[in-house]
């Protein structure tokens, strides 16, 4: 049986491991909060943004020569894949979940034959996905040290896709990151960029009626080529958002079950420690006792 | 006097939403006043000022270094790329911030395909109206 000075050396330090979860979860519940409020701040623009592309994007459509960030290059050979994952561990299954995602549908995309490429924003999905698939990773983009992502990263990243658009590298794109449905549950998802996919057409009535008065100033070529781009932006900046929002939550359910794992083996820890104890002085008194009946 | 809806938006936040009078925008082709019951529209902006006029106040003046709007009859929904009210601009901050997008823009020229070069030529002059209008204010 283990002695008492290594389980109350044991009992110490899982306390003290249950102090570092706990903060760490309360600091992720404080940033959680505000990554949804930063969410919530760009949701008005991208729904804008939605609505302005639906009634833009119809009119030109069919057109031959419309923008390629609109209708792609009209091939579907080589894919490149934007895995969005978190820059930290110690959040669960977090990053794992959008990393094995991404290789599976890697996986799919190669068996049937398409060549695929993969920029990865954030260091663990990059840590991941290089283990087996490092041939494919052309750029690792993370944004460690900074503190909250702004619009302008998912911007950089937008033009970078746009120029490897325009050199014909490749011909389809799609995002993949972890979809924040609640604070509990992400769920990895991909989300493809380009071809762009319009939203559906307003309902019919009014507001559709409203929509085919437009004018456009210059015209809708000039409006659409510069709107593109954003649009490419703002899904990029939606998805990065989305996924710090998705981290904190998953960090903060993570080290919820570690703080909670943590008090359930101190218990245990106790309980041995004090029997342990009692076995000791029961011990010592039957020692005691039988010695001095033997006087 | 009748009013209607403006809606300020950049990717990172709703600035301004309420009913107002007039608004003069920036518009690619020349400033353009906005007031109630205009016909439906959608314009792209260059950089410059967006003047918000409501009765019995001093109007509300707002940088905006590009974006788009759209407008309604009854609404004007106006993304932009990035706003700040003129008040709250550095000039220092801007001429910084110019003299990234001239260097940007003679790279550009020297290399870039004449798309590029416009776009760089674009964000130049939006930062160096930026300028103007912090000196102003």
């Amino acid at each position: 049986m283990a002695n008492l000075k290594d389980l109350r050396a044991r009992i110490n330090s899982v306390k003290s491991t249950r102090k570092i979860t706990q903060a760490m979860k309360m600091v992720a519940a404080a940033k959680l909060r505000r990554a949804q409020q930063q969410a919530e701040a760009a949701r008005p623009y991208a729904e804008r943004m939605e609505r302005m592309l639906g009634s833009l994007g119809g009119a030109v459509v069919g057109n031959p020569d419309a923008p390629k960030l609109l209708v792609g290059t009209g091939r579907d050979a080589v894919h490149l894949l934007v895995v969005v994952t978190a820059d930290r561990g110690l959040a669960g299954a977090f990053n794992t979940n959008v990393a094995r995602f991404a290789r599976n549908h890697i996986r799919e995309l190669e068996a049937q034959g398409k060549t695929v490429k993969v920029i990865t924003v954030g260091r663990k999905g990059a840590t991941y996905l290089k283990r087996e698939l490092a041939s494919r990773v052309i750029e690792e983009i993370n944004y460690v040290g900074k503190k909250r992502v702004g619009f302008e990263e998912a911007d950089t990243l937008a033009t970078r896709i746009t120029a490897m658009l325009e050199a014909g590298e490749f011909d389809v794109c799609t995002l993949i990151y972890n979809r924040f449905r609640s604070v509990i549950a992400q769920v990895p998802s991909a989300q493809q960029l380009i071809p762009t996919v319009l939203p559906e057409a307003a309902p019919a009535g009014g507001e559709a009626q409203a929509q085919a008065w437009y004018e456009y100033e210059p015209d809708e070529a000039t409006i659409l080529a510069q709107i593109l781009p954003k649009n490419l932006a703002i899904q990029i900046y939606r998805a990065l958002l989305e996924n710090s929002a998705g981290f904190f939550g998953s960090q903060m359910n993570a080290m919820d079950n570690a703080t909670r794992n943590a008090g359930e083996m101190i218990n245990k820890l106790t309980l041995t420690y004090n029997r342990t104890r009692q076995a000791n002085i029961t011990s010592e008194l039957i020692e005691i006792i039988s010695g001095a009946e033997a006087l | 006097m009748a009013t209607f809806d403006l809606e300020l938006v950049s990717p990172e936040k709703l600035l301004l939403s309420r009913p107002v009078e007039m608004a003069i925008i920036p518009a690619a082709e020349g400033d353009m006043g906005v007031l109630p019951g205009h016909s439906p529209m959608i314009v792209a902006l260059k950089g410059g000022v967006i003047e918000v006029r409501e009765a019995g106040k001093q109007p509300e003046r707002l940088f905006v270094a590009g974006g788009f709007a759209e407008i309604t009859p009854t609404r004007m929904t106006v993304l932009a790329d990035e706003a700040t009210p003129v008040a709250e601009l550095s000039r220092a901050q801007a001429e910084t911030r110019m003299r990234e997008a001239q260097a940007a823009y003679e790279a550009a020229a020297a290399s870039g395909t004449p798309e590029a070069r416009e776009a760089a030529m674009d964000r130049y002059l939006a930062t160096r109206k930026m300028v103007d209008v912090a000196g102003a204010a």
